[in-house]
């Protein structure tokens, strides 16, 4: 390095990339922070949990440590009827979504309420702990906050779940899970474009839509309908089923790959899934031998398939 | 390659981590356009292999692109640097041991990166899919010791200035790193939300605008004056291509976010650094057409000139279409369809992949002392190549702008997808094209290092006549 030139050099550089790092990271670091999540972040973070990708609890994305979506008409303490709420359930040891952890990143206004009204700072994950999502004022403006309905009405993990029981559960951040796994964000994307996609694929996302989400999982290149609200568009749980179970069932022209094995060894019902036997009989559907497709076993409770379902149908 | 991890430095011979690279690229090469070709092949024919987990489209598409961005581009990069840059020092290689453990832990952890991501371990981002342990660990095993060996061998060089390729060297080695740590910040700290999505965005502008393309452009820089003999045409133009790299390539990352809620400044930030970045292409394509002055018979009779400069002429179309597709006016029509994937193979398999073969040919042949086996092979390879690469591009160009029409026209979308049907099996008609091309350089490699022309010293490969 002995030229007086690479000094300058190497300094100029180092100013250059400072420079480019300064407009590129901090600067939209301050927009970004400032953005107050809206209903539909909260939903969202709540209902995914912590992480859907890669995580300790979850290292091979199978759905482990994720919380659940209970639809509750009954107070569960009480037995009373009430307004239908969604009750977002982490059991205990099920690691809370970064909003709970960090509710800076929910930003002001939504992290106050939270903390004050919905006291989320009491929230333990080694107990778990139930949430939903309630409206306040702030500042003059109605807000979207966070509660924790396990200290302000008393409701424990087990008693919502007991009382949604499984009809009324949607095991939405397992789901994401497997979106995440199976890749189907390489070809469906979670974002309509502002440009041209409300007629057909629904509103765009806002920016405080995401605050507590990981990963977004956006996608990039759409071969197939975007779904962030594919829910509102169809909210059939039974075209979707034969659509994931073989899409050419429901339409002849899909490219999309067949999920079957998401439905693991056995059906609801708990009897051995054929899966040569179906695939004969659907060969020979598809080849004009017989007139009517096998049908798709219904998926057990606990199944892959059924996670998927879940959180495809709560896109809405 | 074991025998020399324990070896002392002094007794393993220069140019073995260059070698065993370049080897490894080549394999990955082969390895990650047969997955390409696969994946390819189940979007023209979907019940191609069919039900189960392992060989779904969704848990391999990530490994094709992971495999020939970390296993054929990068191992190739290495393999160029390492004896390029000791080559432009008059020197040798700083340490050959620590490069034949670079190497081998490369292969190693790539190849247990591969395998957890094919089972389902995955970030869930796309361009940084690896958990953040595999981050660290390219980071810190792939990244920094390569790093190291390049700045050491430039250190210890025996020339008085550092000639431009070696600027490039230096300058990305050192960047990918910054780009490795902070693109996966949002995996070791769990940010969330804009944040996850804008630095996902950030991570994979950024490792090829200050990874990929400066190395590519690095080796036309050398292997072109090396061949031809001609010196490069002018330093300075040189100069303003590393500087404009720097300072404009390093910026518009939030342009792959064109049509997600990010900050408005920042998207139109973005989109005039993007047409600027057209000001480093455009210095570096002039200068090393320039510098073919007078040498242009190369260009058919050379094996290396011929890649070099078709990696070079297709930086034009690639930095037409790069600078101009992420403005607000077009990227509305072209964003998220095939016209973008045709694009990043444009980049990656176009200009970039012809660029680093000229250097594992020039580089095997040079340090093996054994000319290329056979120029019928080579010549087999870069045609196919070239028109595989071709026939994908222009179908999936093709299918972009169907997809674009459907797009903005709000056709039932499954009208799009029968559309698309022909360019689907085009695009796997091309890849496979590009697959078996590969799998003939592999061969025709290993040939040349068992059985081509001795060299005999003091010569250049270039400068003998082929036997077969």
């Amino acid at each position: 390095m002995a030229f007086r030139e690479y000094k300058i050099g190497a300094r100029l550089f180092g100013l250059a990339l400072g420079g480019s790092m300064m407009i590129t990271l901090y600067m939209p670091s301050l927009n970004i922070v400032s953005v107050a999540s809206t209903e539909i972040g909260l939903r969202k973070g709540l209902a995914f949990g912590r992480q859907s990708g890669f995580s300790y609890e979850d290292p091979f994305l199978q759905g482990w440590g994720k919380p659940l979506v209970v639809m509750l008409k009954k107070d569960p303490r009480t037995g009373q009827k009430i307004e239908p709420v969604y009750a977002y359930v982490y059991k205990a040891g099920v690691p809370f979504t970064s909003a709970i952890r960090h509710p800076r990143i929910m930003g002001k206004g939504v992290e106050d309420l939270s903390l004050d009204r919905g006291r989320i700072g009491e929230a333990n994950e080694d107990n778990g702990a139930v949430f939903i999502v309630s409206e306040g004022r702030f500042e003059g403006k109605t807000v979207s906050y966070i509660e924790n309905a396990t200290a302000t009405k008393s409701w424990s993990p087990e008693a919502v779940l007991k009382t949604g029981g499984d009809a009324n559960t949607r095991h939405v951040g397992a789901g994401k899970t497997m979106f995440t796994r199976e890749g189907c964000w390489w070809c469906h994307t979670l974002l309509p474009e502002e440009t041209q996609d409300w007629q057909v694929f629904g509103e765009p996302p806002r920016l405080g839509d995401f605050n507590s989400e990981s990963p977004t999982a956006f996608g990039s290149d759409r071969k197939a309908p975007d779904l962030l609200h594919v829910g509102s568009r169809n909210s059939s749980r039974e075209w979707l089923m034969m659509h994931f179970f073989n899409p050419r069932l429901v339409q002849p022209h899909s490219i999309m790959p067949r999920y079957d094995y998401l439905w693991g060894e056995v059906d609801a019902d708990g009897n051995k899934i054929d899966y040569d036997k179906w695939r004969e009989e659907y060969n020979d559907y598809n080849d004009g031998k017989s007139i009517y497709p096998p049908a798709v076993p219904i998926p057990a409770s606990d199944s892959e398939a059924r996670y998927l379902l879940d959180f495809i149908l709560n896109l809405k | 390659m074991l025998k020399y991890l324990f070896a002392k430095n002094e007794d393993i011979p220069p140019g073995t981590a260059a070698v065993y690279f370049g080897m490894s690229s080549i394999i990955w090469f082969v390895i990650g356009t047969g997955l390409g070709s696969f994946n390819a092949a189940k979007l023209a024919f979907p019940d191609f292999v069919t039900g189960s987990l392992l060989f779904s489209f969704g848990h391999m598409r990530q490994v094709h692109v992971m495999a020939v961005i970390f296993g054929w581009i990068s191992m190739a990069f290495a393999m160029a640097m390492m004896y390029i840059t000791p080559a432009l020092g008059n020197t040798r290689l700083w340490s050959e041991k620590l490069g034949v453990w670079n190497c081998f832990l490369w292969n190693f952890g790539l190849s247990l990166a591969l395998t957890l991501l094919w089972a389902g371990m995955s970030s869930g981002r796309e361009y940084s899919d690896f958990p953040w342990f595999i981050d660290l660990y390219i980071l810190a095993f792939i990244g920094i010791p390569l790093g190291i060996n390049v700045w050491m061998t430039i250190i210890k060089r025996r020339t008085q200035g550092i000639y431009t390729t070696n600027w490039f060297f230096g300058a990305s080695v050192f960047m990918v790193w910054i780009v490795l740590f902070v693109g996966n910040l949002p995996e070791y700290f769990q940010l969330t939300g804009l944040t996850e999505a804008y630095l996902t965005w950030w991570f994979a502008h950024n490792v090829l605008g200050l990874w990929i393309t400066p190395v590519a452009a690095a080796i036309a820089y050398y292997t072109i004056p090396k061949i031809t003999g001609n010196p490069l045409y002018s330093h300075r133009i040189g100069h303003l291509h590393f500087w404009s790299v720097v300072v404009f390539y390093s910026t518009p990352a939030a342009h792959h976010l064109m049509s997600a809620p990010l900050p408005e400044w920042l998207k139109s930030f973005a989109s005039v650094e993007g047409v600027l970045i057209l000001v480093p292409a455009i210095a570096f394509v002039s200068n090393l057409l320039l510098t073919m002055t007078g040498k242009w018979h190369f260009f058919v009779d050379n094996v290396e000139t011929k890649f070099t400069i078709t990696g070079v002429l297709l930086a034009i179309p690639l930095n037409m279409q790069g600078g101009f597709q992420q403005t607000r006016a077009i990227n509305w029509y072209i964003h998220g369809t095939g016209w973008i994937v045709a694009h990043a193979h444009l980049a990656l398999l176009g200009f970039s992949t012809f660029l680093e073969g000229a250097a594992v040919y020039y580089g095997l042949q040079t340090i093996l002392r054994r000319k290329l086996y056979s120029l019928a092979l080579a010549n087999f390879h870069f045609w196919f190549l070239l028109i595989g690469f071709a026939t994908y591009w222009i179908s999936m160009t093709i299918a972009g702008l169907i997809q674009g029409a459907g797009k903005i026209y709000e056709v039932p979308y499954i009208d799009v997808v029968i559309a698309e049907h022909p360019y689907m099996i085009a695009r796997w008609v091309g890849g496979t094209m590009v697959f078996t091309g590969n799998c003939v350089w592999l061969y025709n490699m290993w040939m040349t290092a068992r059985e081509g022309t001795k060299i005999p010293e003091g010569r250049l490969p270039h400068e003998l006549a082929y036997e077969r």
